[in-house]
């Protein structure tokens, strides 16, 4: 397909619910990749105190500090956007929908923001 | 109606499954519709383009068709609403079979209400007294919500489930099934609950709502494939289904 | 192709996921409070240790948390997988159902670790 075609394609789904949907399920994608590397991480508290401390201080860089920042919030999202698919299905029908979408996501960035904060100070 | 001057340039899709968008110049018309625009292509311009139409008022529901990557009723669209620049993109549905040019085969589309149990199914004792429905309640309410559907299947294009899941029922269809379930007369609720549950039902929505964005009659498919995922939910933890 | 799970089995894993998915909602709220207020003035072995080491509590909430996890993410998994590949059918089943098994494993392991 011609790249004209795509953007004609993507045009249809440029609304907040269609973003909402993406973003849900890219976030849980990537949370569902990371959890096996964050329990091997975890794990290494079996093999002592010093193994954790040894993979804490490579994990105190700058750069990974940022992407953990990066999953904190993807986890925020996850959390604020699945509330809002379980509000969706569960609860009777509100037109609050673009609100709740936007919700979601100024509360997943006021926790990547407040974890970037107490990890910096 | 007199002519507002001025050109529109309607890029037309042209073929079938392949096939290309062809521009074509319409003059510009004061309350133009998309469709007034298609008409003029096919009466003075290309004889051969196929469409499809009948009431022209938003009724019948037979002349959706992808308007600059929306789907849309192209008789009540306005020109003037969706042009970009002073042009038009108009495609056949989207998640449809294309027939030729911007005629698709509904044929899958229906066939799904049938598949969802989409129709009435009355007991098979006779009716010996009427069933008093009181316009109240919820369960009337519920399928008042939902009982306006013309099936034009702008919904249907526009769900990205459909698109990933060519078995999945689609929004018009499980509208159609919530609407009776909430029908207290009807007497085929297990056999409706187990068409619609699962993946290739209710379940496989993912609340993009793309289908309550687009309705033209606003409706709400999300909400009513909501209430099918409660109920048939429960069916199934009770063993019903 | 292997024959699709029935109805009913699509539903209850509907349901299993959406259920899992409420405890979470508790769940990862508890973790995001530990989370911002843990990296405070950085993270140390010692300190994390100090908080799980014998602490029932926090033992039977990972302990769930970890359980809910293994059941929300290997079925969201699923159904992405369905949806974006050819993959379907018992094979992608068999490996989503080990997936989950592999996640309660290791994540009771770590568990079991942070606690002893």
């Amino acid at each position: 397909m011609k790249a004209g075609h795509i953007a004609l394609a993507w045009r249809g789904r440029s609304h907040a619910n269609y973003l909402a949907f993406l973003v849900h399920r890219l976030s849980g994608l990537a949370l569902a990749l990371f959890l096996p590397l964050h329990f091997w991480a975890l794990g290494r508290a079996i093999e002592g105190e010093a193994a954790l401390d040894g993979f804490l201080r490579w994990a105190d860089r700058p750069l990974v500090k940022f992407a953990e920042a990066g999953l904190v919030v993807l986890l925020a999202i996850h959390l604020a956007g699945g509330l809002r698919v379980l509000a969706i299905e569960f609860l009777p029908w509100r037109n609050w929908q673009k609100t709740a979408v936007a919700a979601s996501a100024g509360f997943a960035l006021a926790v990547g923001v407040l974890f970037l904060l107490n990890a910096a100070g | 109606m007199p002519a507002d001057g001025g050109t529109l340039e309607v890029r037309v899709w042209r073929g079938g499954a392949e096939g290309r968008y062809v521009p074509y110049a319409v003059p510009r018309r004061q309350s133009q519709t998309v469709l007034d625009a298609v008409s003029y292509i096919q009466r003075h311009l290309d004889a051969s383009l196929s469409y499809r139409f009948a009431c022209r008022v938003g009724m019948c529901g037979s002349c959706a068709m992808t308007v600059n990557g929306k789907p849309r009723w192209t008789c009540r669209t306005h020109v003037a609403k969706v042009a970009r620049g002073g042009a038009l993109t108009v495609g056949p549905l989207r998640n449809l079979p294309v027939i030729k040019d911007l005629a698709c085969d509904m044929a899958p589309f229906f066939d799904k209400w049938a598949k969802a149990e989409g129709r009435f199914r009355p007991p098979t004792e006779p009716a010996r007294d009427f069933v008093p429905v009181r316009p109240a309640s919820p369960a009337r309410q519920a399928a008042d919500a939902g009982i306006e559907c013309i099936g034009c299947a702008v919904c249907y294009a526009a769900c990205d489930v459909v698109a990933a899941n060519p078995d999945y029922l689609g929004p018009a269809a499980l509208n159609r099934a919530w609407t009776l379930v909430n029908d207290v007369r009807d007497a085929g609720q297990r056999e409706r609950l187990a068409a619609v549950a699962g993946d290739a039902g209710c379940h496989a929505c993912h609340s993009q709502q793309g289908c309550r964005e687009y309705c033209p009659k606003h409706l709400n498919p999300t909400a009513a494939i909501a209430g099918l995922k409660r109920v048939t939910a429960r069916a199934a933890l009770k063993g019903e289904i | 192709m292997a024959r699709p799970l029935a109805p009913r089995i699509e539903t209850l894993l509907w349901t299993a996921q959406r259920a899992s998915a409420a405890a979470l909602g508790l769940c990862v709220a508890v973790h995001l409070v530990t989370i911002v207020l843990a990296v405070r003035g950085g993270l140390s072995a010692a300190e994390i240790l100090a908080r799980t080491r014998g602490g029932i509590t926090w033992l039977l909430f990972y302990g769930l948390f970890v359980v809910a996890v293994a059941i929300h993410a290997p079925i969201g998994l699923r159904s992405i997988l369905r949806e974006t590949t050819a993959w379907r059918g018992r094979s992608l089943d068999l490996a989503c159902g080990l997936f989950a098994l592999a996640l309660v494993v290791f994540g009771w392991r770590a568990v079991g670790g942070l606690f002893r």
